[in-house]
């Protein structure tokens, strides 16, 4: 007798959906055996982890500022993975949006310019983080070189950028060589949207976005174009879309989103440029957006599920002194089982008994 | 199933009023940590000075630490959480959390503070930092007596002011036994990645540096130094287990009693807004044992050491020469006063390099 994957002759929408449900509930019991092991209570873990952040406003906003650019960035590259297009250098469009944006921040200081600085922040990190992801696109489409690799580069150029800046011309002169710009100025910076919280304007711009890419993907003919380009690109060649083009297109939106969400982390929660100012989000946002199935609703909530590991993490950390590995941990295994479950939408388990002269189709 | 729901709803109830009631009468004591507790080096260190303070008044407090916390924006989350979690005084442990620590400060002004390394402060923000020049001094005429080749290596973390100090603290030392000394200086741009600062100490040793010295907290220098059969110095905390052969000397991060203190003030209801800044005779941090070297070194070493810790010798003492040749102003009289010192934005002279940024 043998276990084997068989290929399904279509996709499964029951499996679809109740996959990410089955995962989640395999992280469950994973973690609760991982506990006792460590000889916490359990439950009393999951509910630092996964209640505690969801019962006081405090928290909550925290998820939303942490889900924040985790959501703007992965949107822009579902449309990039969905059109087959693979930017891989979101982290590197989010810190040129956020040396841009910086740019007018650092020239206006302290000269009591007026509310057009904010805005022209925004529209210039947007623009900046396009033409940054244009540069592996064009690559791509001129000289066919793998956008993978030139996107993940340029993320390092990004990094490079920004620390020369902060350390030389940029650096705050009464901030005794540190690599940081002076904090900015009021009008260059994102408002709050609850006096004395966090959560800040960038959360509602965030929305916008994800509201924006379901009405292109469901609504209009682009998005089709997108979908099919990607998912069957001969047909798309015969229906006369022009795939190069759509790799333009949708780097260029994902670099702007990318971008945009880098001036809004630095003039919001930063609140001044300076090294270190992305935790991997760039990186961590591709995993948001394949958690969230390249769907801008999942990716939404994909993003306030990661979000509120992080934050659950953090409250595990002091409630019951888990070592913050266990909250790293705790997020690869929740990775590993949504892939391992999305493999049965495609495929299906089968019992193959030898003796009934079964052929067993990829067996081994 | 619903059994069990209710089971599970009345487990979390009970556990909670249980902590919540345990916990109470306890004064709560906060560490935010940059690395991991077993990077062996600053945080390590940390951590220990938050294991002696458990020791000494466990009783009396229960702490409770964030470790391999960022220093952007999750930072001023993570001490938020700390507040929000009832702790009442607060060790922030590096430099990068000085905005976040004010800014939570002043949004909690019933909570305290501490923050280490830092130069802003709020009447509930203390800052805590320790005169490492003085040991850099001491490394600095050691190194001169081993080096063979007259050629330091240096892997800086930041080009900052204690940093910066730490450059000049050697080499003005290291002159007073060779004027020909040279040093090499590498920006790692990290407090702590060991695989970089493994790179910059194998460059450091292919441009002929046969003595290494760190300002980045890992182990990783002192690993390749003795590998290669060099020398080196440890940094943070003691490395010996790391380079048997390699290592001469350490500073050894000692925040233990400084921790004790402040908490007892706390206790005691005495706590003030502070600036700490503790030198050799504060025991603040240490020497290691002096090895790897021969005797007389050994003993112009301890001497340096007796007469700084007894403040007859002071590492930045005047006439000091700036690396533009034109002598710095000695606004301490016979030495840089404190300001300067972790103001320090200038190499002196006999640095073959320039300082970034400048």
């Amino acid at each position: 007798m043998q276990l084997v994957l068989e290929k399904r002759a279509e996709r499964s929408g029951t499996i679809a959906l109740v996959s990410p449900l089955i995962a989640i509930g395999l992280t469950i019991v994973t973690m609760v055996i991982l506990f006792a092991i460590l000889g916490k209570n359990p439950l009393l873990a999951l509910h630092a982890y996964f209640i505690a952040p969801l019962t006081d406003g405090y928290s909550l906003q925290e998820i939303a500022v942490k889900a924040t650019p985790l959501v703007m960035i992965a949107i822009g590259l579902s449309l990039c993975y969905l059109a087959n297009a693979w930017n891989i250098g979101a982290e590197g469009q989010f810190l040129i949006g956020a040396v841009a944006g910086s740019w007018i921040a650092v020239k206006t200081q302290g000269t009591d310019a007026g509310a057009w600085v904010l805005p022209a922040m925004l529209v210039l990190a947007a623009a900046a983080g396009a033409l940054y992801a244009l540069i592996p696109a064009i690559c791509k489409v001129k000289f066919g070189a793998s956008e993978i690799l030139t996107s993940l580069m340029l993320v390092y150029v990004a990094d490079l950028f920004l620390d020369y800046l902060v350390r030389g011309p940029w650096r705050d002169p009464h901030g005794f060589n540190f690599p940081t710009t002076a904090e900015f100025d009021p009008v260059a910076t994102v408002p709050l949207l609850i006096e004395g919280g966090r959560l800040h304007l960038g959360s509602t711009i965030a929305l916008l976005v994800v509201a924006a890419a379901a009405i292109l993907l469901g609504r209009t003919i682009k998005g089709f174009e997108i979908r099919v380009v990607g998912a069957a690109p001969r047909a798309a060649r015969f229906g006369g879309f022009n795939a190069n083009q759509l790799i333009i297109l949708t780097f260029a939106v994902s670099g702007a989103l990318a971008g945009l969400a880098g001036i809004i982390e630095v003039a919001g929660p930063v609140g001044h440029l300076q090294p270190g100012i992305s935790p991997g989000y760039g990186f961590t946002a591709i995993i948001v957006a394949f958690l969230g199935r390249l769907n801008p609703l999942g990716i939404l909530v994909a993003g306030l599920f990661l979000a509120l590991t992080f934050i659950g993490g953090e409250q595990a950390q002091i409630a019951m002194k888990i070592p913050l590995d266990v909250t790293k941990v705790f997020q690869g295994i929740l990775l590993f089982y949504v892939l391992a479950c999305d493999s049965l939408i495609l495929y299906r388990f089968k019992l193959v008994f030898p003796n009934r002269k079964v052929v067993a189709r990829g067996a081994g | 199933m619903r059994k069990s729901l209710l089971a599970l709803a009345a487990g979390l109830l009970l556990a909670g009023s249980v902590s919540a009631a345990s916990a109470a009468d306890k004064l709560k004591v906060g560490f935010v940590y940059l690395g991991p507790i077993g990077d062996l080096g600053w945080t390590y260190q940390h951590d220990l000075g938050r294991q002696a303070l458990v020791k000494e008044l466990g009783d009396k407090i229960e702490t409770t630490y964030l470790e391999n916390v960022p220093e952007g924006p999750d930072s001023e989350r993570a001490i938020e959480q700390l507040v929000r979690a009832g702790n009442k005084l607060i060790f922030t442990t590096s430099f990068g959390y000085m905005d976040p620590t004010l800014k939570v400060a002043k949004k909690y002004p019933n909570v305290h503070f501490e923050h280490a390394t830092g130069y802003k402060r709020n009447p509930n923000m203390s800052t805590y930092s320790a005169k490492w020049y003085q040991g850099r001094y001491i490394q600095g005429l050691i190194a001169a007596k081993m080096s063979k080749s007259g050629v330091l290596g240096y892997i800086g973390s930041f080009p900052i002011p204690e940093v910066v100090s730490g450059i000049n603290a050697t080499i003005l030392a290291a002159q007073t036994i060779n004027p020909n000394i040279k040093v090499k200086i590498i920006w790692a741009n990290t407090w702590f990645d060991p695989g970089k600062e493994a790179d910059a100490a194998k460059a450091l040793i292919d441009q002929g540096a046969d003595v290494i010295m760190q300002h980045t907290d890992s182990p990783a220098a002192m690993q390749i130094a003795s590998e290669r059969g060099k020398l080196a110095f440890g940094q943070d905390s003691e490395m010996i287990q790391f380079g048997p052969k390699a290592q001469l000397t350490s500073i050894i991060n000692n925040w233990g009693p400084y921790y004790i203190e402040r908490v007892k003030a706390e206790l005691a209801g005495t706590w003030k807004s502070e600036d700490t800044w503790g030198g050799l005779d504060s025991r603040m941090f240490t020497m290691a044992p002096y090895t790897n070297m021969p005797d007389d070194v050994k003993k112009m070493a301890e001497d340096a050491q007796a007469a700084i810790t007894a403040g007859k010798l002071h590492p930045f003492k005047c006439p000091i020469v700036g690396q533009d040749g034109k002598p710095v102003e000695c606004k301490g009289g016979a030495h840089l006063d404190d300001g300067q010192i972790l103001g320090m934005n200038f190499y002196v002279k006999g640095i073959d390099d320039k300082l970034p940024g400048k």
